[in-house]
């Protein structure tokens, strides 16, 4: 990169404006990657962070596509569950958001039913028996209760019992812990006979291809909780927009990055053909320019992955940024290869100049 | 080595017919000897530095270093490359120096080319800076150069890989007639000194006093074959006989 490197340096005003762009769209892709992740976070938590591996899901239609708030399982589903081979733990989960109200005010919360004594909550949690009510952090905060206090949860009241240590969100709302009886009133509202819905889906803990082999026999669909994040309606259309909000991002600085290196080589056609009249092979050429566009890349994806983390720490905890290797990293990564890519196609042209051009007298 | 273009030929298209640039030409220029390309403009002096120099192959005929045949109408856009980069110095008529580098960089460029450490030429590249006359202006860029300085060091470029040949496209179209003497002795001084065969293309006799044969071309024949300008070369041969 003998000219290449010299080259930056003399037009250090060109470069730094091109490094710079760079260096603000690796912000937006990265910072939007960031806040894709902390929204995503927001809406799944509490199903992501269950202590099961997959969710059985019981929707109106066969066809219709896994979704909490149309699933109804059934006391009888949830049984058969419990019987078929390969599933070590099936535990009936209901899942309704609703309002919440305190002596303090009311808040938006998203309630779990669970059986009493349920492995489905969080790790260290007080003991849950009907009657009580377990709060996530958020939503002791913003109802401003305390154990001992009395909450409403549907219309229902209930005592607080504690607080979970860690926090879990169900579609940008706060989660809070009922027993499975006390949800049927928020969510159910069965009768209490074996077809009648007892929750919204059954979690499971499965050894191997147990949850493959039950759906068919209970009638129901099962996926892992991962996939999961995908029945939850708030997750799914926000996702979507904005990851391809990134995907036009990465194309864009694709697109720019490989006009800037057109223009540049455009300008430098003379002095290509004078290096190749002087004996530079194209590949020699192609290298240095390619190393140009990556030293150029570099610098702006690492400073603009650098502003993102930073930035990322400095934000007040209501933005929903998560800042790690998959939203920093990763789309940085991309960004660099989409990058070389524009520009080996612009700087491809180099092929195409004759170095008969220097003989030129100007 | 001696430079041998052998019954060269370049037949152009132009449009429905062709255009022929270069007649069955042959000429020799020794070692270590500068001989003058003269002609009209559209003589095809050019275009035959231009076949000597790989940049475009002959319809016909060769270009040979001594006894090795370095291009023919056949010969690849690699090979014709490694053949300039190898064992050709060439000076543009413009000095066609890179902006971005120093006067003392243009010439280590020539060894990063060749896949050598620039250093590895430094003190050739100041000894022939300080030859030309501009080693003072070692760490300048061309922009802070003069018009003669980056001749000059255009000059200075074309030799630092002590080419076998030198060839010089029109070195003193913008200058007057004794900076144009100047450099033609430069050249013809500095082949002597390396031992570079020169072709020096120029449609100004007035100064090519100093080189040691001239050629005269016309409609891309060789119209006078190399005449000495001298009775003998360095070395007591004589020189630019025609060939063929």
């Amino acid at each position: 990169m003998f000219v290449a490197l010299r080259d930056l340096r003399h037009a250090r005003g060109r470069f730094a404006l091109m490094t710079a762009v760079i260096v603000l769209v690796t912000f937006l892709v990265t910072f939007l990657a960031s806040l894709t992740a902390g929204l995503a976070r927001e809406s799944t938590s509490a199903v992501t962070d269950l202590p099961a591996d997959h969710l059985a899901f019981a929707m109106p239609g066969p066809d219709d596509a896994p979704a909490f708030t149309a699933s109804q399982v059934t006391a009888d589903q949830w049984r058969r569950w419990r019987g078929v081979p390969g599933v070590d733990a099936a535990e009936p989960l209901g899942v309704a958001t609703t309002r919440a109200g305190s002596a303090a005010g009311t808040a938006s919360v998203t309630a779990f039913g669970v059986p009493a004594g349920s492995r489905l909550l969080p790790a260290g949690s007080p003991d849950l028996t009907t009657g009580g009510v377990l709060l996530s952090p958020a939503a002791a905060t913003e109802l401003d209760a305390a154990p001992g206090d009395t909450v409403t949860v549907g219309g229902t009241a209930l005592e607080v019992v504690g607080t979970t240590d860690v926090e879990a969100s169900f579609a940008h709302t706060p989660v809070v812990w009922t027993t499975v009886a006390d949800w049927q009133a928020v969510g159910a509202r069965g009768t209490g006979s074996d077809d009648d819905p007892v929750a919204t889906v059954v979690a499971l803990t499965t050894s191997d291809d147990g949850a493959a082999r039950g759906d068919a026999a209970v009638g129901t669909t099962t996926v892992t909780t991962a996939q999961a994040r995908s029945a939850v309606a708030s997750y799914a259309g926000e996702n979507t927009s904005l990851t391809t909000m990134q995907g036009f991002l990465v194309a864009i600085s694709a697109l720019v990055v490989g006009a800037f290196f057109s223009v540049w080589t455009i300008s430098r056609s003379a002095d290509v053909a004078v290096l190749k009249a002087l004996g530079a092979t194209t590949r020699y050429l192609l290298r240095d320019a390619l190393g140009q566009a990556a030293v150029v890349l570099t610098v702006g994806v690492g400073f603009g992955t650098l502003l993102t983390a930073v930035g990322g720490r400095l934000l007040p905890a209501t933005v929903p940024v998560l800042v790690d290797t998959t939203t920093t990293v990763l789309p940085a990564a991309g960004l660099v290869l989409l990058g070389l890519a524009g520009a080996a196609v612009s700087v491809a042209r180099i092929t195409r100049i004759d170095p008969h051009a220097a003989l030129a007298a100007h | 080595m001696d430079l041998h273009l052998d019954r060269i030929t370049l037949v152009y298209p132009d449009g429905t017919s062709t255009l022929t640039a270069v007649d069955d030409v042959s000429l020799t220029v020794p070692a270590g000897t500068t001989t003058a390309l003269l002609g009209p403009s559209g003589s095809g002096k050019s275009s035959l530095l231009a076949v000597a120099a790989g940049l475009t192959p002959p319809t016909s005929g060769r270009v040979r270093l001594g006894d090795e045949v370095a291009l023919t109408p056949t010969t690849s856009v690699a090979e014709a490359t490694r053949w300039r980069r190898d064992h050709l110095g060439v000076v543009f008529q413009a000095p066609r120096l890179l902006d971005s580098l120093t006067a003392l960089e243009q010439l280590e460029l020539h060894a990063h080319l060749r896949g050598r450490r620039p250093a590895t030429v430094r003190r050739r590249a100041l000894e022939l800076l300080d030859a030309v006359g501009v080693a003072d202006r070692a760490h300048h860029r061309p922009a802070q150069l003069s018009g003669g300085q980056r001749q000059r060091v255009a000059i200075a470029r074309a030799l630092v890989g002590d080419p076998a040949v030198l060839l010089v496209d029109e070195p003193t179209s913008a200058l007057d007639h004794d900076r144009g003497v100047r450099v033609v002795e430069l050249i013809t001084s500095l082949a002597r000194e390396t031992g570079a065969a020169t072709l020096l293309v120029s449609h100004d006799a007035s100064t090519l006093d100093p080189v040691d044969a001239t050629a005269r071309l016309a409609d891309g024949l060789l119209e006078s074959p190399a005449r000495p300008q001298r009775t003998e070369a360095p070395g007591g041969r004589c020189v630019s006989a025609p060939a063929g």
